[in-house]
């Protein structure tokens, strides 16, 4: 079978279970084993291959760009991983059959177990290093969701988010790490990575990608210091933690370590950072195992513990213990699972894992005392069974291994591990098993059926076979410390008896003292409660909540909602940066002459300069400030009058004054004043931020004043073709309808848009409690007693004709000379606006027949199909075309098409000015506006003053 | 001269405007009318793709007046991309908001739509700089109108926020466009291209003046510290499938930023050297940071979601300010995936946040409905988001930490962008376990289950169609990254090598 689908199966399988689940449990969990039993069938059938020494591989181009491919490899390490991970998962899927509940969802479960799976055979095939990654990390996403499978324990929840978050990040140290390697070896392929033991183990680059995948591997594998999310993890289902934490996933490091031994291995660094941390962990954790009163929590340190042994194996860096290693991997794999499953049926039948609550059930379970105290015996390391071995080898090494110099810190320390480990074994069968049979049981203790046994019981006849028969075990040993080494292997027999040496007089220490530690566990028990220590999940809990509420802080001070502090912000950045493009660039002497100033120019910049000071001074009442903004306006429209611009003098005037209408509108609905909010300090700041803003605007447009065009503009060539070209001697609106038609497009689109959102704006305001205060609302100044001045009306009506009429007329003649559909469109607009003020809104609404939405629709389809007309010519889009036509008796006159694209500008125009109006009447309306019933009214109730 | 190339803006504008003439009262109609007129832009954007593919130039003359007088359009492989881009998020919003709904809470909404796609798509195609400042003022108004769709205090006022400071941004452009026209004399890109780089060292001060202001402009568009004050608060208040269109405006500054800075300012002319790069990276980080950050400190969906589109756009800055072949081409691919990332996260939130009566508190309530399928959808989305595997924002982030080496400082990039990322994990992985686990093991009250029983109604299929064909997008990202990073490279090779694109431009007269 192809090593991609062995890798898929799981993956693939994953859909199985949920869908399976509806044919009901059995079938669901039939269908989960036989995803996993496939697989394991389909691994197997690589085994003569790789026995004979051959690598198989299975290759595919995923991401060439990034060196991250889709190559798989199975050689002897890969083979014992995969299998212990299929093997032991077809157990543990058996297992949880029998152990979940009927509540529990268990379509889900084994979707995410066949995920994790998956997973976990893809980083023991993998042979590109970022593929491994994708995996790895794979791995912790798989079991979050696994740790946190009984949503409602907050645990469950707790321990999920931990694992994710511890090993999840070292995924992350281990992201750099990998591709640093990759850069040293020059390839993320393993197999051509572990050909370049020297050019890595050389490169001033080897410590950081040491340290970084080391960190990957460590909190994978719960080292200290991360071994605490381990166990946490522990409120996961059993076979979940019989599973990932004693079998698989923790194993991912040790894996990952193995994989890497040969090219990472063998240096000073290696070993003092692995094998030491191999060792504290080790003994630490053989510590902590022996006073946890929780079954899992004991057994999870005691996997700390064992990991701990693996990894200083490992670290040591010699052939021997790269084989202990090995050895001790599977013994492990095999005893410690199964432990994790008795305990599953400990507690799935007496309903409490607390080791205080429990005891004398051998005689009410036999075969699970039988089973416990196998694998436990083993974990102790009791010759007969195959814990005794491996642990005998790494005694073995340990007691010749110099740390710093000193022949005895590594030799003590193992055997302290050891002795442990013997107690916390001991305390497992000795607290739980025997003793008197207890009254208070949660729930009355009885052997499960053969299926929970099952599994359990056939780990326990491997742990006896390989124990009485270590060369049944010697030629996958030899394999896989082959595939480690990635060399010669060192001359080994795995066998019982080695004779007298210092392994087995530790060994027997170790024994001697765990009996002993067993006996005097009650007052040390008491002893360990009262000293203080520090508790990883309240610190790990402290930090990341502490991040987070340092986050919240952080992120809510800076985001506090201040649109001024934003502004200022803004402001300060933008003059900055600009200063400094400016001071690093170089510049030229001017190459304009200062002309004279003249009186107009002088006394429109001393209005500007005024109206500008009394905004200043007067913005916080608004009529003022709108008044000055006014001034500013009309300043500005003489100014373009003066510089010959009168398109510009005409547009920017007719724009003063539908904004300014518009906004006494709006004005309408505020209070009349602006209310001091910010502090004077703030102020102070502001303004001073405002003043070096404007001077710096200032200066940028003197600069560019005072120099010419370092090119030839484009402008020479509109002047050029506006006639020729445009069919119009007025340049500005040739540019505007023809040589930039688009943007003119695109502007009335704007306008249009801006229109629509002012009545939807409106209308959502109507429709939201809003209404019920623009209802209450009472404008409290006094009324003109004239709403409807009859002056104003009579003058408003005569005029509208009259306005309309320019208003064609401008629209007409803007080709040619000032005005065009903008223009022209504003001044209609102003007409109409005029009838509402005098007459009132109802008045006018009466007699508007047309939607202003109709208007701004037909502007905008008029000036697009206008450009579409171009194409049955075949032009491009907005291309103009002109004419003459002589229609006696009048004069020829010209057409072109622009005036169509005109016209759609100005009914854009005129339809956006007036909806935005419309919009503002209707909220006047709403909030109790009298509607006048007759033209030139004049309100009886008002108070003569 | 093909008329396709118009198209995409033609045809949604004109759409746009007879919905407003025509069917007002008609939202069957303009629903229609609406879905179709973006399928049809979106085998246009096909088309415009596979002739763009081949490395040819397309450039259209408005008006017929040549460049640099008039206005051009040009496709090339980066604008055609991203209008694809544009009208596949669009057209996924377009079936959410019709299966939920949205679209009927406020007035004009498909007309609005149908703007929004026109200026993001006009931004793309110009070729024109100060036209590409009237597509940002459509793209601008039209996508203030949907923030505020459908109303509502926080809305309205995070409304306010946007279009206030935009409008500066916008004021900054006319700044921008004013200095280098008076420099040069020119607003066409590929002749301001040509100018700027035969300008004289003396006369540089006021051009860098102009570019700077003019990456500041975009700067704030892409949310760039300390210019994404805007964003925030009018994406978390906006209506979410609404945020999740936004996906792609952000996008349109890191656009700009490309397509400007590899054409018109590239860092190695003596106008512009030392210019950018001292500075965006260090913005780059300080956007990832602040947004990661922003996601772990959240109490709101909304907010999270909106932070983490900052760290997001981080990442791809982190890859733009690289600015080398390569880190462009990461670039792309991190535009692609982030663009669908960020929208399926809106829609989900928008899916969660619609079923609790708490709305985006990120706190304990009772369960909502469909609770696993929304969570599966969460967690994948979360996923994809943080950069974790196999989603294409690991790829992505592979890319880019790939990239980064050619870069100045590479352990301070990968620090930041391996540390938030860590951030990211703890900020989603907190707040799905309270919003999808921990509610889910809340009972509901005794009374109000009583109260109200479950709805009959069998919830619209709609939605999940749209977030699923989203989710689907990123499985083929992730799938098909070989040959997209190809195509992606091929891209980046040809925005290096501008004096193609000035060639077309300015030469399409000659030829």
């Amino acid at each position: 079978m192809s090593l991609f689908l062995i890798v898929a199966l799981p993956f693939i399988g994953a859909l199985v279970p949920g869908l399976m689940i509806q044919a009901g449990r059995r079938a669901c969990a039939l269908a989960t084993l036989s995803v996993t039993a496939l697989a394991f069938i389909g691994l197997m059938t690589h085994v003569p291959a790789v026995l004979r020494g051959e690598v198989v591989q299975a290759r595919v181009e995923w991401l060439p760009a990034l060196g991250l491919d889709a190559n798989f490899f199975l050689d002897g390490l890969g083979l014992l991983f995969a299998g212990l991970i299929l093997g032991i998962g077809l157990l543990i899927i058996i297992y949880a059959r029998y152990y979940l509940s009927r509540e529990d969802p268990m379509g889900q479960f084994y979707a995410y177990l066949l995920l994790f799976q998956g997973a976990m055979v893809g980083i023991v095939l993998s042979d590109n290093i970022l593929l491994l990654l994708v995996f790895w990390e794979l791995t912790s996403l798989s079991s979050f969701l696994l740790i946190g499978y009984w949503k409602h324990l907050p645990e469950g929840r707790q321990g999920a988010r931990m694992a994710l978050a511890v090993t999840g990040g070292g995924g992350l140290a281990m992201i750099a790490g990998m591709l640093i390697l990759g850069e040293i070896a020059g390839s993320y392929d393993l197999t051509v990575i572990l050909q370049n033991r020297e050019a890595i183990q050389s490169s001033e680059l080897y410590m950081p990608a040491l340290i970084l995948i080391l960190l990957g591997a460590f909190t994978k594998s719960a080292q200290f210091p991360f071994h605490f999310w381990l166990p946490h993890a522990m409120a996961a289902p059993t076979p979940v933690s019989a599973y990932l934490h004693s079998a698989t996933m923790v194993k991912a490091g040790l894996f990952l370590m193995a994989r890497m031994w040969p090219v990472l291995a063998g240096t000073d660094a290696w070993f003092y950072i692995v094998a030491t941390t191999g060792l504290v962990t080790m003994v630490i954790a053989a510590v902590i195992a022996l006073f946890k009163d929780d079954l899992k929590a004991l057994l999870a340190f005691s996997t700390v513990s064992h990991l701990g042994l693996i990894t200083m194996l490992l670290g040591l860096g010699t052939g021997m213990g790269a084989v202990a290693a090995v050895f001790h991997i599977i013994n492990h794999a095999t005893f410690k699972a199964a432990l994790f499953m008795t305990a599953g049926i400990i507690d799935h039948e007496t309903h409490t894992r607390d080791i205080k609550r429990l005891g004398g059930l051998r005689k009410l379970m036999p075969a699970t005392f039988v089973i416990a105290t196998i694998t436990a015996l083993s974990m102790a390391g009791i010759p007969l069974l195959n814990g005794f071995l491996s642990k005998e080898m790494m005694l073995y090494e340990a007691s010749h291994t110099p740390w710093a110099g000193s022949y005895w810190v590594v030799p003590v320390l193992a055997t302290v591990g050891a002795l442990f480990s013997a107690a916390y074994s001991f305390r497992y069968i000795w607290h739980v098993f025997f003793g008197p049979v207890r009254k208070d049981y949660p729930s009355k203790p009885h052997d499960p059926g053969f299926g929970m046994l099952a599994s359990p019981a056939f780990l326990s006849v491997l742990v006896v076979l390989i124990g009485i028969m270590p060369s049944l075990a010697e030629p996958l040993v030899r394999l896989t410390a082959a595939a480690v080494i990635g060399g010669e292997l060192p001359e080994f027999h795995l066998q019982l008896w080695h004779g007298v040496n210092a392994a087995l007089v530790m060994s027997i220490i170790a024994v001697v003292g765990g009996v002993i530690l067993l006996a005097l566990h009650r007052p040390l028990d008491r002893a360990w409660i009262a000293a203080p220590r520090p508790e990883a999940k309240i610190i790990f809990d402290a930090v990341v909540e502490g991040a987070a509420s340092g986050s919240r802080w952080l992120t809510d001070r800076l985001h506090d909602g201040a649109l001024t502090r934003y502004a200022a912000i803004f402001t300060v950045t933008v003059l900055a940066l600009a200063v400094h493009a400016y001071l690093t660039g170089g510049i030229s002497r001017p190459t304009r002459a200062m002309m004279p100033p003249g009186v107009v120019p002088t006394i429109g910049w001393a209005m500007l300069l005024i109206a500008a000071g009394c905004l200043v001074a007067f913005h916080r009442r608004r009529l003022v400030a709108l008044v000055l903004m006014a001034i500013v306006g009309l300043v500005v429209s003489v100014g373009f009058v003066y510089l010959s611009a009168p398109d510009l003098a005409l547009t920017q005037i007719s724009v003063e004054v539908v904004t300014i209408i518009l906004l006494l509108l709006a004005l309408n609905f505020l209070p009349k004043t602006t209310p001091s909010e910010s502090s004077v300090a703030r102020r102070v700041r502001d303004g001073g931020i405002a003043v070096v803003a404007g001077l710096g605007a200032g200066a940028l447009i003197y600069a560019l004043l005072v120099r010419d065009f370092a090119f030839p503009t484009i402008s020479e060539y509109h002047l050029a073709n506006s006639y020729k070209g445009g069919g119009g001697t007025n340049v500005v609106n040739v540019i505007l309808v023809d040589f930039r038609g688009f943007d003119t497009f695109g502007e009335i689109i704007v306008l249009g848009i801006a229109a629509l959102v002012i009545y939807a704006l409106t209308e959502a305001l109507l429709s939201s409690p809003v209404r019920a205060r623009l209802l209450a609302w009472t404008d409290e100044s006094p009324d003109a007693g004239d709403a409807h001045p009859m002056m104003m009306v009579v003058v408003t009506r005569v005029m509208l004709p009259v306005v309309l009429m320019v208003g064609v007329y401008i629209l007409l003649r803007g080709h040619n000379d000032p005005g065009g559909g903008f223009i022209a469109g504003l001044i209609v607009a102003i007409a109409v606006v005029m009838q509402y003020m005098a007459s009132g809104f109802a008045w006018a609404e009466a007699r508007q027949r047309y939607p202003y939405h109709g208007a701004i629709g037909a502007g905008v389809l008029i000036a697009g199909l206008t450009g579409i007309g171009a194409w049955f010519a075949g032009e491009p889009f907005l291309t103009s075309a002109y004419g003459y036509i002589h229609l006696p008796p009048i004069e020829e006159f010209e057409w072109a098409t622009a005036m169509g694209f005109d016209l759609g500008v100005f009914l854009t125009v005129v339809g956006a000015v007036l909806l935005s109006l419309q919009s503002f009447s209707r909220i006047a309306r709403r909030s109790g506006d009298r509607v006048s019933a007759h033209p030139m009214d004049i309100d009886p109730s008002r108070e003569e003053c | 001269m093909s008329h396709w190339v118009v198209m995409p803006i033609v045809v949604p504008a004109l759409l746009a405007a007879l919905m407003v003439l025509t069917m007002r009262h008609h939202p069957a109609l303009q629903r229609t009318f609406s879905v179709g007129g973006i399928i049809a832009v979106l085998f246009i954007a096909i088309g415009l793709n596979v002739s763009a593919g081949t490395g040819a130039i397309h450039v259209y003359e408005l008006g017929d007046w040549p460049a640099p007088f008039g206005i051009v359009l040009v496709v090339d492989r980066l604008s055609a991309l991203m209008v694809l881009l544009t009208t596949l998020l669009a057209l996924a919003v377009a079936l959410y908001v019709i299966g939920t709904g949205w679209d009927r809470r406020g007035r004009h909404f498909h007309a609005l739509l149908q703007f929004q796609i026109m200026g993001i798509i006009g931004a793309f195609l110009t070729g024109d700089a100060f036209n590409l400042f009237v597509f940002f003022e459509v793209l601008l108004i039209a996508s203030y109108g949907l923030i505020i769709h459908s109303g509502g205090t926080a809305r309205l006022r995070a409304g306010v926020q946007y279009v206030v400071y935009n409008l500066l941004g916008s004021t900054l452009f006319l700044f921008a466009l004013g200095t280098l026209y008076a420099v040069t004399g020119t607003l066409n890109m590929a002749d301001l291209a040509e100018r700027i780089a035969a300008l004289p060292a003396e006369e540089t001060a006021l051009v860098r003046v102009g570019a700077t202001l003019l990456l500041l402009v975009f700067a704030v568009k892409a949310a760039i510290l300390p210019l994404h004050f805007w964003l925030p608060g009018s994406y978390a208040n906006a209506p979410a499938p609404v945020a999740a269109l936004f996906a792609i405006m952000t996008k349109v500054g890191a656009y700009a930023i490309i397509r400007i800075y590899s054409l018109v300012f590239p860092p190695s002319l003596v106008a512009t050297q030392g210019l950018f790069d001292i500075w965006l990276m260090p913005a780059a980080l300080l956007t990832l940071t602040v947004g990661m950050i922003g996601v772990l400190g959240s109490v709101r969906l909304e907010r999270l979601v909106a932070f983490a589109v900052v760290g997001s756009m981080g990442t791809l800055l982190v890859a733009v300010a690289t600015l080398t072949e390569q880190a462009t081409a990461a670039a792309l691919y991190y535009i692609v995936h982030s663009t669908f990332a960020s929208a399926a996260l809106f829609l989900i939130l928008d899916l969660t946040v619609e079923r609790r009566p708490e709305g985006g508190r990120i706190a304990v309530a009772p369960p909502i409905a469909q609770n696993g399928l929304i969570a599966g959808l969460f967690f994948a989305a979360a996923i994809a988001l943080a950069g974790m595997p196999p989603l294409s924002g690991f790829l992505g982030k592979l890319l880019v930490l790939d990239a980064a080496r050619a870069a100045e400082r590479t352990w301070l990039i990968w620090t930041v962008i391996l540390a938030t990322s860590l951030l990211a994990i703890v900020g989603f992985a907190r707040a799905g376990s309270t919003l999808y686990w921990k509610s889910a093991a809340v009972m509901p009250a005794a009374g109000a289950a009583v109260a109200d029983p479950p709805p009959a109604v069998r919830p619209a299929a709609l939605p999940f169609v749209s977030v699923g064909g989203i989710m689907t997008l990123l499985v083929a990202a992730t799938v098909f990254a070989g040959p997209l990073t190809d195509y992606f490279a091929a891209i980046a090779a040809q925005i290096y090598t501008p004096a193609n694109y000035i060639e077309a431009v300015l030469g399409a007269r000659a030829s």
